[in-house]
Protein backbone atom coordinates (compact mmCIF):
# COMPACT_ATOMS: atom_id res chain seq x y z
CA UNK A 1 0.00 0.00 0.00
CA UNK A 2 1.39 3.38 -1.06
CA UNK A 3 0.30 6.70 0.38
CA UNK A 4 1.05 9.68 -1.90
CA UNK A 5 2.38 12.20 0.61
CA UNK A 6 1.76 15.75 -0.64
CA UNK A 7 5.34 16.70 0.27
CA UNK A 8 7.34 13.52 -0.42
CA UNK A 9 5.40 11.80 -3.18
CA UNK A 10 4.28 8.14 -3.06
CA UNK A 11 5.82 6.26 -0.13
CA UNK A 12 5.38 2.81 1.37
CA UNK A 13 2.84 2.52 4.16
CA UNK A 14 5.60 1.36 6.54
CA UNK A 15 6.80 5.00 6.71
CA UNK A 16 3.43 6.14 8.03
CA UNK A 17 1.75 5.74 11.39
CA UNK A 18 -2.00 5.67 11.80
CA UNK A 19 -3.35 8.51 13.91
CA UNK A 20 -7.00 7.62 14.12
CA UNK A 21 -10.45 8.36 12.81
CA UNK A 22 -10.72 11.87 11.35
CA UNK A 23 -14.51 12.00 11.48
CA UNK A 24 -14.79 12.53 15.24
CA UNK A 25 -15.54 15.94 16.72
CA UNK A 26 -14.27 16.66 20.21
CA UNK A 27 -17.03 17.89 22.55
CA UNK A 28 -16.65 21.29 24.19
CA UNK A 29 -13.99 20.70 26.93
CA UNK A 30 -16.35 22.34 29.44
CA UNK A 31 -19.10 19.88 28.58
CA UNK A 32 -20.16 17.31 31.18
CA UNK A 33 -22.36 15.38 28.74
CA UNK A 34 -21.25 11.84 29.55
CA UNK A 35 -22.80 10.32 26.44
CA UNK A 36 -21.07 12.81 24.13
CA UNK A 37 -17.69 12.11 25.73
CA UNK A 38 -18.28 8.36 25.72
CA UNK A 39 -19.09 8.48 22.00
CA UNK A 40 -16.03 10.63 21.30
CA UNK A 41 -13.61 8.40 23.20
CA UNK A 42 -14.97 4.91 22.49
CA UNK A 43 -17.50 4.71 19.68
CA UNK A 44 -16.37 4.31 16.08
CA UNK A 45 -18.56 3.75 13.05
CA UNK A 46 -16.23 1.14 11.39
CA UNK A 47 -17.45 1.71 7.81
CA UNK A 48 -16.89 -0.85 5.05
CA UNK A 49 -15.76 1.51 2.30
CA UNK A 50 -14.80 5.15 2.18
CA UNK A 51 -13.22 6.35 5.41
CA UNK A 52 -11.54 9.56 6.52
CA UNK A 53 -8.52 9.12 8.77
CA UNK A 54 -5.37 10.81 10.05
CA UNK A 55 -1.93 9.42 9.23
CA UNK A 56 1.47 10.81 10.12
CA UNK A 57 4.39 10.50 7.72
CA UNK A 58 6.53 9.59 10.73
CA UNK A 59 9.35 8.06 8.66
CA UNK A 60 9.55 11.01 6.28
CA UNK A 61 8.54 14.67 6.42
CA UNK A 62 6.72 14.08 9.74
CA UNK A 63 3.57 16.00 8.74
CA UNK A 64 0.11 14.83 9.68
CA UNK A 65 -2.11 13.94 6.74
CA UNK A 66 -5.82 13.67 6.18
CA UNK A 67 -6.29 10.52 4.10
CA UNK A 68 -9.47 9.24 2.48
CA UNK A 69 -9.11 5.47 2.19
CA UNK A 70 -11.42 2.67 1.11
CA UNK A 71 -11.33 0.16 3.96
CA UNK A 72 -12.35 -2.70 1.64
CA UNK A 73 -9.79 -2.19 -1.14
CA UNK A 74 -7.19 0.01 0.64
CA UNK A 75 -7.43 2.40 -2.30
CA UNK A 76 -6.23 5.86 -1.27
CA UNK A 77 -8.80 8.26 -2.70
CA UNK A 78 -7.45 11.58 -1.43
CA UNK A 79 -4.54 12.90 0.63
CA UNK A 80 -4.07 16.39 2.03
CA UNK A 81 -2.06 17.97 4.82
CA UNK A 82 -4.07 17.92 8.06
CA UNK A 83 -3.03 21.55 8.59
CA UNK A 84 -5.23 23.15 5.95
CA UNK A 85 -2.96 26.15 5.27
CA UNK A 86 -0.19 23.85 4.00
CA UNK A 87 -2.36 22.62 1.14
CA UNK A 88 -2.07 25.93 -0.70
CA UNK A 89 0.87 25.67 -3.05
CA UNK A 90 1.58 22.02 -2.20
CA UNK A 91 3.22 19.95 -4.89
CA UNK A 92 5.19 16.79 -5.25
CA UNK A 93 8.97 16.80 -5.50
CA UNK B 1 35.62 23.78 19.82
CA UNK B 2 35.64 20.30 21.31
CA UNK B 3 36.78 17.77 18.74
CA UNK B 4 34.14 15.23 17.90
CA UNK B 5 34.92 11.52 17.85
CA UNK B 6 33.53 9.58 14.88
CA UNK B 7 30.52 7.48 15.89
CA UNK B 8 31.71 4.73 13.54
CA UNK B 9 34.53 3.68 15.86
CA UNK B 10 36.15 0.36 15.00
CA UNK B 11 33.56 -0.26 12.28
CA UNK B 12 35.41 2.29 10.13
CA UNK B 13 38.15 0.23 8.45
CA UNK B 14 39.81 1.91 5.46
CA UNK B 15 40.50 -0.46 2.59
CA UNK B 16 38.76 -2.30 -0.21
CA UNK B 17 36.23 -5.06 0.45
CA UNK B 18 33.67 -7.31 -1.18
CA UNK B 19 33.42 -8.30 -4.81
CA UNK B 20 36.27 -6.45 -6.47
CA UNK B 21 36.04 -8.27 -9.84
CA UNK B 22 35.20 -4.96 -11.54
CA UNK B 23 36.89 -2.75 -8.96
CA UNK B 24 35.01 -1.12 -6.11
CA UNK B 25 31.57 0.00 -7.30
CA UNK B 26 31.19 2.54 -4.51
CA UNK B 27 33.29 4.51 -2.08
CA UNK B 28 32.04 4.91 1.48
CA UNK B 29 33.24 7.78 3.65
CA UNK B 30 32.10 9.65 6.70
CA UNK B 31 31.28 13.20 5.60
CA UNK B 32 29.82 14.73 8.75
CA UNK B 33 29.98 18.52 8.36
CA UNK B 34 31.17 20.69 11.25
CA UNK B 35 27.68 22.14 11.67
CA UNK B 36 24.33 20.48 11.06
CA UNK B 37 21.19 22.45 11.91
CA UNK B 38 17.49 22.13 11.33
CA UNK B 39 15.56 25.31 10.58
CA UNK B 40 11.77 25.14 10.87
CA UNK B 41 9.24 27.86 10.10
CA UNK B 42 6.11 28.67 12.03
CA UNK B 43 2.93 28.48 9.91
CA UNK B 44 3.00 31.19 7.26
CA UNK B 45 6.72 31.95 7.60
CA UNK B 46 8.18 29.36 5.23
CA UNK B 47 9.13 31.90 2.55
CA UNK B 48 10.76 34.24 5.07
CA UNK B 49 12.67 31.32 6.59
CA UNK B 50 14.07 30.07 3.30
CA UNK B 51 15.05 33.67 2.52
CA UNK B 52 16.96 33.88 5.80
CA UNK B 53 18.76 30.61 5.02
CA UNK B 54 19.70 32.01 1.61
CA UNK B 55 21.05 35.19 3.19
CA UNK B 56 23.17 33.30 5.71
CA UNK B 57 24.52 30.59 3.40
CA UNK B 58 24.65 32.53 0.11
CA UNK B 59 22.79 29.65 -1.54
CA UNK B 60 19.76 29.95 -3.79
CA UNK B 61 17.11 27.64 -2.33
CA UNK B 62 14.22 26.60 -4.61
CA UNK B 63 10.79 26.48 -2.94
CA UNK B 64 9.57 23.11 -4.24
CA UNK B 65 9.09 20.19 -1.82
CA UNK B 66 12.28 18.11 -1.55
CA UNK B 67 14.31 20.88 -3.18
CA UNK B 68 17.84 21.61 -2.09
CA UNK B 69 21.16 23.04 -3.11
CA UNK B 70 24.81 22.13 -2.77
CA UNK B 71 27.24 25.02 -2.46
CA UNK B 72 30.91 25.39 -1.78
CA UNK B 73 30.58 26.26 1.89
CA UNK B 74 27.16 24.91 2.81
CA UNK B 75 24.34 22.61 1.77
CA UNK B 76 20.61 22.88 2.44
CA UNK B 77 17.61 20.78 1.55
CA UNK B 78 13.94 20.54 2.37
CA UNK B 79 12.96 17.80 4.83
CA UNK B 80 9.31 18.76 5.24
CA UNK B 81 6.96 21.68 4.62
CA UNK B 82 8.77 24.76 5.94
CA UNK B 83 11.63 22.67 7.35
CA UNK B 84 15.22 22.52 6.10
CA UNK B 85 18.39 20.71 7.02
CA UNK B 86 21.32 23.11 6.68
CA UNK B 87 24.93 21.99 7.03
CA UNK B 88 28.23 23.77 6.71
CA UNK B 89 31.11 25.35 8.54
CA UNK B 90 31.66 26.28 12.14
CA UNK B 91 29.38 29.05 13.40
CA UNK B 92 26.56 28.35 10.91
CA UNK B 93 24.00 27.62 13.65
CA UNK B 94 24.76 30.88 15.43
CA UNK B 95 24.40 32.83 12.19
CA UNK B 96 21.10 31.08 11.41
CA UNK B 97 19.81 31.75 14.92
CA UNK B 98 20.66 35.41 14.51
CA UNK B 99 18.93 35.63 11.11
CA UNK B 100 15.82 33.65 12.04
CA UNK B 101 13.85 35.53 14.66
CA UNK B 102 11.72 33.67 17.19
CA UNK B 103 8.52 34.81 15.51
CA UNK B 104 9.71 33.42 12.16
CA UNK B 105 10.82 29.96 13.20
CA UNK B 106 13.32 27.90 15.14
CA UNK B 107 16.88 26.73 14.58
CA UNK B 108 18.05 23.55 16.27
CA UNK B 109 21.74 22.71 16.25
CA UNK B 110 22.13 18.99 15.48
CA UNK B 111 25.90 18.93 14.95
CA UNK B 112 26.40 16.45 17.77
CA UNK B 113 23.23 14.49 17.05
CA UNK B 114 23.65 13.50 13.41
CA UNK B 115 26.30 11.83 11.31
CA UNK B 116 26.57 12.08 7.54
CA UNK B 117 27.66 9.00 5.62
CA UNK B 118 28.68 9.48 2.01
CA UNK B 119 28.28 6.92 -0.73
CA UNK B 120 29.80 7.74 -4.10
CA UNK B 121 30.52 5.86 -7.27
CA UNK B 122 28.90 4.31 -10.33
CA UNK B 123 26.89 1.78 -8.27
CA UNK B 124 25.73 4.20 -5.53
CA UNK B 125 22.15 4.36 -6.86
CA UNK B 126 22.02 0.55 -7.04
CA UNK B 127 23.26 0.06 -3.48
CA UNK B 128 20.88 2.68 -2.03
CA UNK B 129 17.96 1.14 -3.93
CA UNK B 130 18.53 -2.02 -1.88
CA UNK B 131 18.01 -0.06 1.34
CA UNK B 132 15.34 2.53 0.57
CA UNK B 133 12.07 2.37 -1.40
CA UNK B 134 12.91 5.53 -3.34
CA UNK B 135 13.66 6.31 -6.96
CA UNK B 136 17.35 7.28 -7.01
CA UNK B 137 17.58 7.91 -10.77
CA UNK B 138 18.92 11.37 -11.69
CA UNK B 139 15.59 12.30 -13.32
CA UNK B 140 13.59 11.61 -10.15
CA UNK B 141 16.27 12.67 -7.67
CA UNK B 142 18.41 15.47 -9.15
CA UNK B 143 21.58 16.87 -7.62
CA UNK B 144 20.88 19.04 -4.58
CA UNK B 145 17.48 17.57 -3.75
CA UNK B 146 16.78 15.88 -0.44
CA UNK B 147 14.49 13.09 0.76
CA UNK B 148 13.40 12.23 4.29
CA UNK B 149 12.84 8.51 4.64
CA UNK B 150 13.65 5.57 6.89
CA UNK B 151 15.48 2.26 6.63
CA UNK B 152 13.48 0.01 8.93
CA UNK B 153 13.45 2.22 12.03
CA UNK B 154 16.58 4.19 11.20
CA UNK B 155 15.44 7.63 10.12
CA UNK B 156 17.51 8.95 7.23
CA UNK B 157 17.68 12.25 5.40
CA UNK B 158 19.37 11.85 2.04
CA UNK B 159 20.76 14.54 -0.22
CA UNK B 160 22.19 13.96 -3.67
CA UNK B 161 25.40 15.98 -3.47
CA UNK B 162 26.84 14.96 -6.83
CA UNK B 163 26.08 13.06 -10.01
CA UNK B 164 27.02 9.75 -8.38
CA UNK B 165 27.16 10.85 -4.76
CA UNK B 166 24.69 10.88 -1.86
CA UNK B 167 25.06 12.08 1.74
CA UNK B 168 22.90 10.20 4.23
CA UNK B 169 22.20 11.94 7.54
CA UNK B 170 21.32 9.50 10.32
CA UNK B 171 21.03 9.79 14.07
CA UNK B 172 24.53 9.61 15.49
CA UNK B 173 23.62 6.74 17.81
CA UNK B 174 22.47 4.68 14.81
CA UNK B 175 25.39 5.67 12.59
CA UNK B 176 27.55 2.63 13.31
CA UNK B 177 24.70 0.17 12.77
CA UNK B 178 23.70 1.91 9.56
CA UNK B 179 27.32 2.06 8.37
CA UNK B 180 27.62 -1.70 8.79
CA UNK B 181 24.35 -2.14 6.90
CA UNK B 182 25.69 0.07 4.12
CA UNK B 183 28.91 -1.97 3.96
CA UNK B 184 26.92 -5.22 3.81
CA UNK B 185 24.74 -3.83 1.00
CA UNK B 186 27.87 -2.81 -0.94
CA UNK B 187 29.57 -6.25 -0.69
CA UNK B 188 27.97 -7.21 -4.00
CA UNK B 189 29.45 -4.28 -5.93
CA UNK B 190 32.71 -4.11 -3.99
CA UNK B 191 33.48 -1.02 -1.93
CA UNK B 192 36.30 1.14 -0.76
CA UNK B 193 36.28 2.74 2.66
CA UNK B 194 38.32 5.89 3.01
Amino acid sequence: MLIPCPHCGPRDVSEFSYQGDATRTRPDPASTDVKAWHDYVYNRSNPAGRHSEYWQHAGGCRTHLLVTRDTLTHEIQAVAFARAALNEGAGKP
Amino acid sequence: MVERISPLGEAFRPGTYGNLAEGPGVTLTEATPVTIAEAAAWPGSAVALSGAIETVTGLSLPAAPGAGVVGGGAVAFSIGPGRYLVAGAEGLSTKLQAAISLDMGTVTDLSHGRAALRIAGPRAEWVLSKLFALDFSPAAFPVGEGRATAHHDIFAQIQRTGGEQFDIYVFRSFARAFWQELCAAAEETGYEVR
